[in-house]
């Protein structure tokens, strides 16, 4: 039985395709899915005699990452050799950067930023044969097509605490860089891909315990999935008396099984060296301008609009913006609204949005993707306010345009789900309601309030729920003189 | 039209003029060269051009279809390419390095590839996978390295003029050793793409030539910025290359380093040089003592940085993608056996020394303190041409040497370029001209200039080459066994 508690501590490092038109160092096209190696030159083949040259445009959404985490840029571009032989390194090194990362420092989502370097994606190994892997394998075949990619790899320092504080935070992360339009950050077409050191230590200590890596994981499910099965299996090693072994693992999400790739014990030695190919490009106060120019509103900044500007909860702020395509959405609808923008209008509409639109969808839709228009959804929530249907019968409206899209004030002339009100018509079913529950209306009429449901529950069954509650309500004091 | 066989006996210059005039056909001094080279006895070509090709528009260009022999590193599209490595036998590239294309857009046209070193690493050209290369004056001896295949076809009227490359001496010493005029244009004014690299800091392409003027002519069609080449510069646009045309020294400052000359120089090489600089005075030229206090550290600099670079260019000669590959079991096996198999013992010595410079833990004793020493090296020629033009040497310590002789002593071998080193490191541009003889052997006089400093240096070789009245012709002086 285990006495002590642990801390998890967790570092993550992020590798992220830019979007470039080019290759990293030469004028490939960059596309995704093109036959293989279609996609290739002198250069990103390796060639004898071929030399890299460095891509400006690269270097430009390098600097848009570091200005949107809040990093130091550095006053020179500068590239160094990793040395390392492998088919899907056809120089032999890659061209990384080592000891001048063009960012340093910076925080996002309470995770501080050790640095974001730029270098170049490997090429793509396939092993052919029923294992995948290399042993075992009849051929191994090579696709150049991505080998030169643009790469931002992004360093935390290890701030983060859980699987789901990993979540979260890449989460943020995604959003930001979709929101700076520097990447795609699609992880299964492997634009965004994520490696997490996890060590754990005593509560309350400060020391770090051994750490291992947990590679390439391709959704954050499998992140959150991973880290928890490699906590789990680190927590049992110590609880056990055992020692960790520093290395590097790999997660498979079908097995829940962790297995080991290779030790970091007989680590490799990378012999970096400044590449002599490119020599350094000062970043001046022109290319720092220029991405600042480029600079879109970030998901911090946007939450923080939408609390202080639209008077939104903390909470459906931080959904909205932290989700660019869901806040892309609301904002597009509270645009349409009919009785303009205001908190009176976003309030209400981004609880529909949130609550109930999302919850009909399934949580990680894109609502862009539905029946639903930003206009439908404002029109709706308009109707609503001003009482022309009530809660309830929005609901159902929603499900319609969900179903089959359209237009809500037609769905609620075509089901008939106008609210049922004035006191014409609704003073005659309220008079019938009491009279149909004579003690419940003894009871009202006593000062006894709570039974007041059950009347308001009879008229909504027998307008089919398109009554207001706070007008039956009304109604029935003034008919009991209470 | 003009007899045949003294046709390979014109200067490139004398034939650009003559083709111009209608006085020659650039098909029949082609077909001169070619058959002059398919039957060559040094060695100095591992391919020559099977058949005349259609010169008429190349005729119509500023260099006339004036053939042209070319180091073997220089990728030549669809022809041989192979450094003088194993590695590459075979190897056709699908591209043409840019001053190969250059030179062909100028109007010459490729006669061979000639024979070098392995990777350019040699000082004898002894160190080609394809073979020595025989000295024209003496073919027991060598014709220098690493470019030796160049130096000897264009001193013997195998090639009218020939590129070479020149990494620590590459060009000047085989260009001394064989009685000829060798460039080393200034470090990034002539591109290096699709030279096949050795040391990319320090490798540049230069012209041989018979005369000051042919080199000067060709060097006047290579250099300019290639934006396929991050380290390549160009020239200043205001120091367009000339034709020199002084017969005067007249006010020109030359110096002779204190720590350079001396020890270790064979007493006839020392003679002749003393014997140019009383010609250089006679020609109103100063001649005085300069310090170059670092410049005794050139060669153990240089034999930490260009090994480092090697060793990590030469990383892409693994067996995957082109040229030799060893049948092996698994991927290891495969990349070991390629490299020991078809990777001469040079290249292995020059790896390995770079490998272990560059590894974790040495790096700083090394590679960083090397570059340390490079710098200060750099910055002595600067404080020196602060008080001199031009700064001359003996090209070499010796004259060619017999064949075998310092094959099996490394550090002698190396010692040939301790003249030649220190300039390279600084990547100024320094030109090698004959000055005389010594045991009946060429003597090459080393003028050294400021960055960009081209016209100076050859305006002051054109004057002493007029005054020296060297008789470059091998045969004259003799030494040729049957
Ligand atoms: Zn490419």
């Amino acid at each position: 039985m285990s006495t002590t508690t642990y801390e998890t501590v967790i570092g993550l490092e992020i590798h992220v395709q830019l979007k470039t038109a080019t290759k990293m160092f030469c004028g490939c096209e960059l596309t995704f899915g093109e036959p293989p190696n279609t996609r290739v030159c002198p250069v990103c083949l390796a060639l004898p005699g071929a030399l890299p040259v460095g891509n400006a445009e690269a270097i430009h959404l390098g600097i848009m990452i570091g200005h949107a985490l809040g990093c130091e840029i550095a006053p020179r571009m500068k590239f160094d050799r990793k040395q390392y032989f492998y088919p899907d390194s056809p120089k032999g090194y890659q061209i990384s950067q080592f000891d001048e990362p063009l960012c340093a420092g910076g925080e996002i989502g309470g995770v501080r930023i050790n640095r974001v370097h730029l270098e170049e994606d490997a090429a793509k190994t396939i092993h052919a044969g029923a294992s995948g892997r290399i042993h075992g394998s009849e051929a191994s075949v090579v696709d150049f097509n991505r080998g030169g990619t643009p790469l931002a790899e992004i360093v935390t320092e290890p701030d983060i605490h859980s699987a789901e504080q990993a979540g979260e935070f890449l989460r943020l992360l995604r959003t930001t860089l979709r929101v700076l339009g520097v990447s795609d950050v699609n992880m299964e077409e492997g634009s965004l891909r994520c490696d997490a050191n996890i060590s754990i230590r005593p509560a309350g200590t400060t020391e770090l315990g051994t750490k291992t890596e947990l590679k390439n994981m391709n959704s954050f499910r499998y992140i959150e999935r991973g880290i928890r099965a490699e906590v789990a299996r680190q927590t049992a090693l110590l609880d056990a008396g055992e020692r960790i072994v520093q290395e590097t693992l790999h997660f498979d999400p079908r097995t829940e099984r962790l297995t080991s790739m290779r030790s970091k014990e007989e680590a490799q030695d990378y012999r970096y060296f400044p590449e002599p190919d490119l020599v350094p490009v000062p970043v001046d106060a022109a290319m720092l301008d220029r991405a600042r120019a480029a600079m879109p509103e970030l998901p911090a900044a946007r939450q923080a609009r939408f609390e202080a500007d639209l008077s939104l909860h903390p909470d459906t702020a931080k959904l909205l913006a932290w989700r660019s395509e869901l806040g892309d959405w609301f904002e597009a609808a509270l645009a349409a609204s009919p009785d303009g923008v205001s908190p009176q209008t976003a309030g209400p509409l981004a609880n529909w949005t949130t609550n109930e639109l999302l919850t009909r969808l399934g949580g990680d839709v894109d609502p862009a993707t539905s029946k639903v228009t930003p206009a439908a959804m404002a029109q709706l929530v308009a109707l609503v306010t001003a009482r022309t249907v009530t809660a309830g019968a929005g609901k159902e409206v929603l499900d319609t345009l969900i179903a089959e899209g359209g237009d809500p004030a037609q769905i609620v002339e075509a089901k008939g789900l106008g609210a049922v009100g004035g006191e014409d018509t609704l003073a005659p079913i309220v008079a019938e309601a009491l009279a149909a529950n004579p003690d419940i209306a003894e009871r009202l009429r006593g000062g006894d309030m709570k039974p007041m449901g059950v009347i308001i529950g009879h008229v909504m069954k027998a307008t089919k729920g398109r009554a207001d509650g706070g007008e039956v309500t009304k109604l029935v004091r003034a008919q009991l003189g209470v | 039209m003009t007899n045949l066989t003294n046709l390979t006996d014109l200067t490139a210059k004398a034939a650009v003029d003559a083709i111009a005039a209608g006085d020659l056909d650039a098909a029949e001094l082609f077909t001169a060269y070619r058959e002059a080279a398919a039957a060559e006895d040094l060695n100095a070509y591992t391919w020559v051009a099977d058949q005349t090709p259609d010169l008429s528009a190349a005729a119509a260009l500023p260099l006339r279809g004036v053939p042209l022999a070319v180091k073997d590193l220089f990728c030549t599209q669809g022809v041989p390419s192979q450094a003088g490595s194993k590695i590459l036998e075979g190897y056709r590239p699908p591209y043409d390095a840019t001053v190969v294309a250059q030179l062909a857009a100028a109007g010459t046209s490729l006669l061979g590839k000639t024979n070098q070193d392995e990777f350019a690493m040699g000082s004898s050209n002894e160190n080609s996978a394809y073979g020595p290369v025989k000295n024209p004056w003496d073919h027991t001896r060598v014709p220098g390295g690493s470019s030796g295949g160049s130096a000897a076809a264009v001193a013997a009227g195998l090639a009218p003029w020939a590129l070479g490359t020149d990494t620590g001496g590459s060009i000047r010493q085989p260009a001394a050793l064989c009685g000829i005029v060798g460039l080393k244009p200034t470090y990034g004014s002539v591109s290096r793409y699709g030279m096949i690299a050795f040391a990319s800091s320090l490798d540049q392409a230069g012209p041989f030539a018979r005369d000051v003027t042919d080199a000067a002519l060709l060097y006047s069609h290579m250099h300019g910025r290639d934006p396929r080449d991050a380290t390549s510069v160009g020239r200043p646009d205001a120091d367009a290359i000339a034709l020199p045309t002084g017969e005067r020294l007249d006010g020109l400052r030359l110096g002779v380093p204190d720590d350079l000359t001396g020890e270790g120089v064979e007493p006839g090489v020392w003679t002749a040089f003393e014997a140019a600089l009383e010609t250089a005075k006679g020609l109103g030229a100063t001649v005085e003592r300069v310090a170059l206090p670092h410049a005794g550290y050139g060669l153990n600099a240089y034999y930490v940085i260009a090994p480092a670079e090697a060793s990590s260019n030469l990383a892409r000669f693994d067996g995957v993608r082109y040229g030799a590959r060893a049948e092996a079991d698994d991927l290891i096996t495969m990349y070991t056996k390629t490299r020991h198999d078809y990777m001469g013992t040079e290249v292995k010595r020059r790896i390995l020394i770079g490998t272990y410079a560059l590894s974790s833990g040495f790096y700083d004793a090394y590679y960083a303190s090397a570059q340390k020493v490079r710098t200060l090296i750099a910055r002595d020629f600067t404080t020196a041409f602060a008080g001199v033009d031009l700064i001359v040497t003996p090209t070499s310590p010796g004259v060619a040497f017999p064949l075998g002789a310092k094959t099996e002593d490394p550090l002698s071998m190396y010692l040939n370029d301790i003249f030649t080193i220190p300039i390279s490191l600084a990547g100024i541009p320094a030109l090698s001209l004959p000055c005389g003889l010594s045991e009946g052997l060429p003597v090459g006089l080393q003028l050294a200039g400021p960055a960009f400093s081209e016209n100076r240096i050859l305006e002051a070789a054109y004057a002493l080459e007029q005054a020296f009245a060297f008789d470059n012709t091998p045969s004259a002086i003799g030494g040729a066994p049957s």
